[in-house]
C-alpha cells in the first residue's frame, strides 16, 4: 500500500514539473533557445505572490502577478533575448544565465535567504480520503489538474487558433514565416510570456506547497529540464509524461531512503538518456 | 601578386617575448611581496586558469557548459583524496586529481554529449548537481559538512603560501601555453571549423564529436586542477561551495567580457575581474547583480568583448589563425 501511495503521490508531483517544464518546452520549441533563467522566474513569481497576498487576496494576488509575468517574459524578449538571438546561439544562452544570477541574487538582497511559504489558510492541509492509508491533498490535486489543463490549452492553442499556427509556422521556418506576413519578433515575444505565465503559475502553486528560498531556482530549472528530456523534445504531451515520470521516480526514491528523493529522479534522467536519448514520446515526424 | 599565408605578426613578435618575461618574473614574486599579494596572486591565476579553459570549451569547442564546476569539485576532492587518504606528496596529488577528473570526464563525456545546445548546457549542469549530490553521500569525504586539507598541515604558512603560489603560477603557464600550441595544431583547426560551422566542418572531414570530446576531457583536467589549487588554498572543501554555480558565473562574464575565442580575452577579462572583485565584494548579492548586467551589456554591445574592442580584430598577440596578406612583387 505505501508504493501505491508513492506512486500516486509522485504522480501529483508530477504536475508540478509538467507545470514548469511546459514554459521550457514551449520557449525551446519556438525559437530553439533554452532559458536558463526558467527555474529563477519560477520563483520570483512565488516571492512577487507572497508580496502581493500579504496585503490582499491570495487568489487576486496571483491573477495580478501572472500577467505581469508575462508582460515581463514579452517585454524581456523585444528588447534583449530577440537582439541576442541574431548574435548565434551562444548569446541567448549568456543572456539568460545572467537573468539568473541578476534573479537570484535581487531576491537574495531583498527577501534574504530565509525560506518562505505562501499560505493558503486550509488548501495546503486539507485532503480526500482515497482508502484508509492513502490521502490525496487537495493542493497536489489542483496542481496536477493545473498541469493537465495548461498542457491541454497550449495543445489547443497551437493546433486550433491563428496565433499557434503562427508560432508553430515561425518555429518550423522561420524566414518563410515572415514572407507570409508573421511578425516573427511578436510571435517570440508571445512565446515567452507564455513561458513566463507558465513558470509563474509553477511558482506559486510550488510556493503554496513547500518552502522556498531564492537558492531554489537552478534546483527547479534542472526539473524542469529533466523532465522535457525525459518526455521527449518538442512534445508537449511528451513533457507532461516526462514530469509525471520524475515525480513518480523522486517519490518512489523517496520511499526508499528519505535522502534518495531527487537523486533516484536524477538516475531515472540519466537512463533515459543513455536508453532513450529522443524520449519517451518523442515529437513525430512532419507534425 | 603573390600570396602569403602567415601565422605571426608584428605584435606578437614583440608581444610573445615580453609574455615570457613577465612570467618568468612572476616566479620571483614570493620573494619580494607579502603574503597577503602573494594569496590575491594565487586567486588572479586560477581565475585565468578557468577563465581560459572556459573559453577553450566554449570559444573555440562550441561546447557551452554551466556545469563545469563539476570538474572544479572532483579535482578538490580527489587532491584530499590522493593527499590524506592514500598518502601522496601535494605536487603528485595535484597531478594525480587532474588526471583522475580527465578520467571521469570520459565517460560523463559520453552522456552529455547526447544533447546540444542549450541543453547539453543545463545538462553538464545536472551533471555537478548528481556529482554534489553523490559527494554529500560519501562519508568518508565528510558528507554535507565537507572535509579539511590535511596536506599541509605540517607546513608553515608562509612556505605554504609561497609553495601554492608557485604551484599555481606554473599550472595558469601550462595552462596558457598548451592552450596557444593546442590551438595551433591541427585540432584546433578542426575546433575552429567546428565553432565556425559545425556541419560544415563534419562535410570536410573533421571528426566533430571525437575532437570536442578531446578538448571536453583536456579542460576537465584543467579545471580538476584548478579545484585542487582552490583546495589548496582554502583549505578546506564543501560541497555547497566547491559545486557552486558561481563559478560557471565568474568564467563566463570573464571570457564574454573579455573577448570570446581569443587567448588574450579570458587573461584580460581575468585581471579586470580580479580589480572590480576588490571593489565590489563588500556590495554582497549586489555584487553578482552587476557581473550579470555587465555580461549582458557585454554580449549586445561588444560580442567580441573588449579585447575585440580594443584591437577591432586587427591584433593578435597569440596567433592562432593563419592569415593570407596580399604582397606586391618587386
Amino acid at each position: 500500500m505505501v508504493w501505491t501511495n508513492a506512486i500516486l503521490q509522485g504522480l501529483l508531483t508530477g504536475g508540478l514539473y509538467a507545470l514548469l517544464a511546459s514554459g521550457l518546452s514551449l520557449v525551446f520549441g519556438v525559437m530553439r533557445i533554452v532559458n536558463l533563467g526558467h527555474g529563477d522566474f519560477s520563483i520570483l513569481a512565488a516571492y512577487l505572490v507572497l508580496t502581493v497576498a500579504g496585503h490582499s487576496n491570495l487568489w487576486l494576488g496571483t491573477l495580478a502577478v501572472l500577467p505581469v509575468m508575462a508582460l515581463l517574459g514579452y517585454s524581456l524578449q523585444r528588447t534583449l533575448l530577440n537582439r541576442s538571438i541574431s548574435l548565434g546561439v551562444l548569446s541567448p544562452l549568456l543572456i539568460t544565465f545572467a537573468f539568473s544570477i541578476i534573479i537570484q541574487n535581487a531576491l537574495l538582497k531583498f527577501f534574504s535567504s530565509d525560506t518562505r511559504s505562501i499560505q493558503t489558510d486550509t488548501l495546503s492541509s486539507a485532503s480526500i480520503k482515497i482508502t484508509d492509508a492513502i490521502y490525496i491533498g487537495k493542493l497536489p490535486l489542483l496542481t496536477f489538474c493545473t498541469g493537465v489543463l495548461l498542457t491541454l490549452a497550449l495543445h489547443f492553442y497551437l493546433t486550433r487558433t491563428q496565433g499557434g499556427r503562427a508560432m508553430r509556422a515561425t518555429s518550423d521556418d522561420p524566414t518563410a514565416a515572415e514572407l507570409v506576413g508573421i511578425n516573427n519578433r511578436h510571435i517570440y515575444g508571445l512565446a515567452t510570456a507564455l513561458g513566463l505565465f507558465a513558470a509563474g503559475i509553477a511558482g506559486v502553486l510550488f510556493g503554496m506547497r513547500t518552502q522556498f528560498s531564492p537558492s531554489l531556482g537552478p534546483i527547479a530549472l534542472i526539473f524542469a529540464f529533466e523532465a522535457v528530456i525525459i518526455g521527449g523534445l518538442g512534445s508537449l504531451w511528451g513533457t507532461l509524461l516526462g514530469g509525471i515520470v520524475l515525480g513518480i521516480a523522486q517519490s518512489i526514491g523517496a520511499q526508499i531512503n528519505p535522502a534518495y528523493g531527487v537523486l533516484t529522479g536524477h538516475v531515472v534522467f540519466i537512463l533515459i538518456l543513455l536508453i532513450r536519448p529522443q524520449g519517451l514520446l518523442p515529437k513525430q515526424k512532419g507534425k | 601578386m603573390s600570396q602569403l599565408i602567415k601565422r605571426n605578426s608584428k605584435a606578437s613578435n614583440f608581444a610573445i617575448p615580453i609574455f615570457a618575461v613577465i612570467l618568468l618574473a612572476l616566479f620571483f614574486v614570493p620573494a619580494k611581496l607579502d603574503m597577503s599579494y602573494q594569496i590575491k596572486f594565487v586567486d588572479l591565476f586560477v581565475l585565468i586558469i578557468i577563465a581560459s579553459m572556459w573559453n577553450l570549451l566554449a570559444g573555440f569547442g562550441g561546447l557551452v557548459s554551466v556545469g563545469q564546476q563539476a570538474f572544479i569539485g572532483i579535482g578538490a576532492y580527489a587532491l584530499v583524496f590522493f593527499t590524506d587518504l592514500k598518502g601522496l606528496g601535494v605536487i603528485p596529488g595535484l597531478i594525480a586529481a587532474a588526471l583522475f577528473t580527465g578520467l571521469l570526464a570520459i565517460p560523463l563525456s559520453f552522456l552529455v554529449f547526447r544533447l546540444k545546445g542549450g541543453y547539453f548546457a543545463i545538462g553538464t549542469w545536472v551533471i555537478a548537481e548528481i556529482i554534489k549530490l553523490v559527494t554529500v553521500q560519501i562519508q568518508s569525504l565528510g558528507g554535507g559538512a565537507g572535509v579539511s586539507v590535511a596536506a599541509f598541515a605540517d607546513t608553515e604558512r608562509e612556505p605554504r603560501i609561497k609553495f601554492v603560489y608557485l604551484a599555481a603560477l606554473t599550472v595558469a603557464i601550462v595552462i596558457l601555453v598548451g592552450t596557444f600550441l593546442l590551438m595551433r595544431s591541427r585540432l584546433g583547426l578542426a575546433l575552429t571549423a567546428i565553432r565556425d560551422d559545425e556541419t560544415a566542418a563534419g562535410t570536410l572531414g573533421v571528426n566533430v564529436t571525437a575532437a570536442q570530446r578531446t578538448i571536453f576531457i583536456l579542460v576537465a583536467m584543467g579545471f580538476g586542477a584548478a579545484g585542487a589549487l582552490i583546495a589548496l588554498t582554502t583549505l578546506r572543501v564543501q560541497p555547497d561551495d566547491i559545486f557552486s554555480v558561481n563559478y560557471s558565473a565568474i568564467m563566463i562574464f570573464i571570457v564574454v567580457v573579455g573577448g570570446l575565442g581569443t587567448i588574450e580575452g579570458p587573461i584580460l577579462g581575468a585581471i579586470l575581474f580580479f580589480f572590480l572583485q576588490d571593489r565590489l565584494r563588500d556590495y554582497g548579492s549586489i555584487y553578482l547583480i552587476i557581473l550579470g548586467l555587465f555580461a549582458i551589456i557585454s554580449v549586445l554591445a561588444a560580442p567580441r568583448g573588449l579585447w575585440g574592442l580594443i584591437t577591432r580584430d586587427k591584433v593578435s598577440l597569440f596567433p592562432t589563425r593563419y592569415v593570407i596578406t596580399k604582397k606586391r612583387e618587386g
